[in-house]
């Protein structure tokens, strides 16, 4: 009964190609643009969380300079009035686990006759703790080489290529900074993008005081624009950024209500919301893609009653030697949603296959998910008995002798 | 209700049908009594308009009556439901038009068949119980061909194929040579001959009067009443007794 039903519809859909296919069409585009605009928004999305998890998790930045501007002022982090006791009297605080001094600057870099301009960062031995930062290669500095200011140097892999090329093995290599001479000690594993863009790959960790001394110079021994404090867990976030805030305002001397000389940042929250950005944008993207689905289910729609009208009379032939109210109906309904599932594999293939070519011109991240595409299909066949339905009721419920007369 | 003896096939009383129009009522069927026993061979004649039409689509299950009773096989027929009207259409009667009535996209062989999906009877079964009613017809060497591609004639022995799938025990046939020739005409009168000798009812609409004479009792409406009932054969069935 099925099959002879699934052959009828087979054969009514191949009696009129064109209209066939042009009804398809509709279906192929609204289910190609949401598997398409899926695979991009769950690319985004999936970087995104690659991105914040290689930050660290339940992160606070310690930035020198006011929390908001007001009359002119240098930018947050510029005035360095933090410092490294600070950052020490930090580690002592309820649920801190670890604190670590960063101070930055870009330097030229040289190897043999190699030259490179990166991100020297100069921080503590907990920084690569914090996150989560492993090594591929040799070791770390430790403690005594931020007592005794050693010049040793942990590189970036993408500063590592660019001075060494790949033939070279960077390790006990010494390079040059600005005047001073360092030791490779350790390779960083590669980290990719940044949430900002930055490549983190391109860089040079370095013991603070030595980058301090060597590298940049002329500050105030001690003092850092900014330092990572990372809280135990999610739940002790508030408290920590209180205590961070108590703390600063103890050691600076300010007064309630009088302007701070710093500011604490969450970053975990920063880049949550960067995170429900991404997320807000691929949900909207597979919204307006949506759209284009429903106006393929109106398209079937449109020809399913259009069918109807044309097949009166075949209906009340059906009618007349015994096909019962709902043997049209599933034969007309069956009719649509074969239009619409062969529609929507098609949609499917070609929305695999556009996104596949998006990721190769654009190096795009994209994302394939069995998910998506059992949502399109399901949603499709839905569309199809929705739009399906109502065509299909209208030709059960017409009147054999009427029909007949047609 | 009653149960009638089940001699008759059909047993229609004080039949009633009226259409609503914008213009008014029109009584379409005035008081029809009828009984048609089994075995019988009845042609239905009269003028356009008379309301013949209209009864053979109420014998047919394919319309209901406004008021009156109609018993099919002594089991009431006016009140039924659609799908219940829909098994009679189904596995009862079996009905040929005057248009044919295939379907163009089918081959003959499905056309025959069709009734049966809707019984739900499988592929093969359908197919090899179609086939032999094509070999029948006497048209069994097309059962590939689509409807368009053979004569109205040979079109006609393929709808009395398809009304014979489900075996019914009423043959209801509607002009069923209003569209042939002559020859052809009384070819399958021939047909619907050989069909009563097996024992099914055939009721017919026709109004030729040459065409009548092939039955053996003849009928004539006029302005939605019955004005003649005349028999001029005696009943197959009783004529083997």
């Amino acid at each position: 009964m099925f099959s002879a039903m699934f052959g009828e519809a087979w054969r009514a859909m191949g009696a009129n190609r064109l209209r066939t296919f042009l009804t398809m069409l509709g279906m192929v585009i609204g289910v190609g643009a949401v598997v398409l605009m899926m695979a991009i928004g769950q690319g985004a999305e999936d970087s995104v969380k690659k991105s914040i998890s290689a930050m660290g998790s339940n992160l606070f930045i310690v930035l020198s300079g006011p929390p908001s501007s007001g009359g002119a002022r240098s930018a947050s982090g510029n005035a360095a009035t933090l410092n490294v006791k600070d950052a020490n009297a930090m580690t002592d605080l309820d649920g801190v686990i670890a604190v670590a001094p960063l101070s930055m600057g870009n330097a030229q870099v040289i190897y043999a006759g190699n030259n490179w301009n990166t991100a020297i960062l100069g921080t503590s031995p907990s920084y690569l703790d914090i996150r989560s930062w492993n090594l591929i290669d040799g070791y770390a500095f430790g403690v005594s080489d931020m007592r005794s200011a050693t010049r040793v140097a942990l590189i970036g892999t993408t500063t590592a290529h660019s001075l060494f090329g790949d033939d070279v093995d960077p390790i006990g290599k010494t390079i040059r900074i600005k005047a001073s001479p360092f030791t490779i000690i350790g390779i960083l594993e590669s980290k990719g993008q940044s949430l900002d863009g930055r490549d983190q790959d391109d860089t040079i960790i370095v013991p603070l005081p030595t980058a301090q001394r060597k590298i940049f110079g002329n500050q105030i021994p001690g003092s850092v624009r900014q330092i990572l404090v990372q809280a135990e867990s999610d739940k002790v976030m508030g408290m920590v950024e209180d205590n961070l805030n108590s703390l600063l305002k103890q050691r600076h001397n300010i007064r309630e209500g009088a302007e701070q000389d710093f500011s604490v940042r969450n970053l975990t929250a920063l880049a949550n919301s960067a995170a429900e950005t991404t997320k807000t944008m691929s949900l909207l993207l597979g919204a307006i893609a949506s759209v284009s689905l429903l106006v393929g289910g109106i398209g079937i729609m449109n020809i399913m009653l259009v069918s109807v009208t044309e097949r009166t009379r075949e209906i009340g032939i059906r009618m007349a030697i015994g096909a019962r109210e709902r043997d049209i109906l599933l034969q007309f309904l069956l009719e649509a949603v074969v239009i619409s599932i062969v529609g929507c594999l098609i949609g499917i293939a070609l929305g695999v296959g556009g996104a596949i070519l998006v990721n190769k011109l654009t190096q795009a991240s994209i994302i394939i998910s069995l998910n998506a595409i059992t949502l399109a299909f399901s949603v499709a066949t839905a569309v199809g008995v929705f739009f399906g339905f109502y065509p299909a009721k209208k030709a059960a419920k017409l009147n054999p002798i009427e029909a007949l007369r047609f | 209700m009653t149960t009638l003896p089940s001699k008759n096939v059909i047993s229609v009383s004080h039949l009633y049908k009226e259409y609503y129009t914008d213009a008014g009522t029109f009584s379409v069927l005035k008081d029809v009594n009828i009984d048609i026993e089994a075995g019988d061979f009845v042609a239905i004649m009269g003028p356009s308009g008379s309301g013949k039409s209209t009864f053979m689509n109420i014998l047919g299950c394919l319309d209901k009556p406004t008021k009156g009773d109609y018993f099919l096989d002594s089991q009431t027929v006016a009140s039924l439901e659609n799908e219940a009207l829909a098994n009679l259409r189904n596995k009862t009667i079996g009905f040929v038009f005057q248009g044919f009535n295939l379907l163009a996209r089918s081959s003959l062989v499905d056309n025959v068949a069709l009734p049966l999906v809707y019984s739900g009877v499988d592929k093969e079964d359908r197919t090899a119980r179609a086939l032999k009613l094509l070999e029948k017809v006497g048209l069994a060497k097309h059962s590939a061909s689509r409807p368009n591609q053979i004569s109205g004639g040979q079109q006609q022995r393929v709808a009395i194929a398809r009304a014979l799938i489900n075996n019914p025990r009423l043959i209801l046939a509607d002009e069923p040579t209003g569209n042939l020739d002559t020859t052809t005409s009384h070819e399958i009168m021939m047909l619907f001959n050989e069909l009563n000798q097996d024992g099914i009812t055939v009721v017919l609409v026709t109004h030729e009067q040459d065409i009548a004479d092939h039955a053996s009792r003849q009928i004539k409406f006029v302005d939605g009443r019955i004005v003649e009932d005349v028999r001029t054969k005696t009943i197959h069935s009783q004529e083997l007794r």
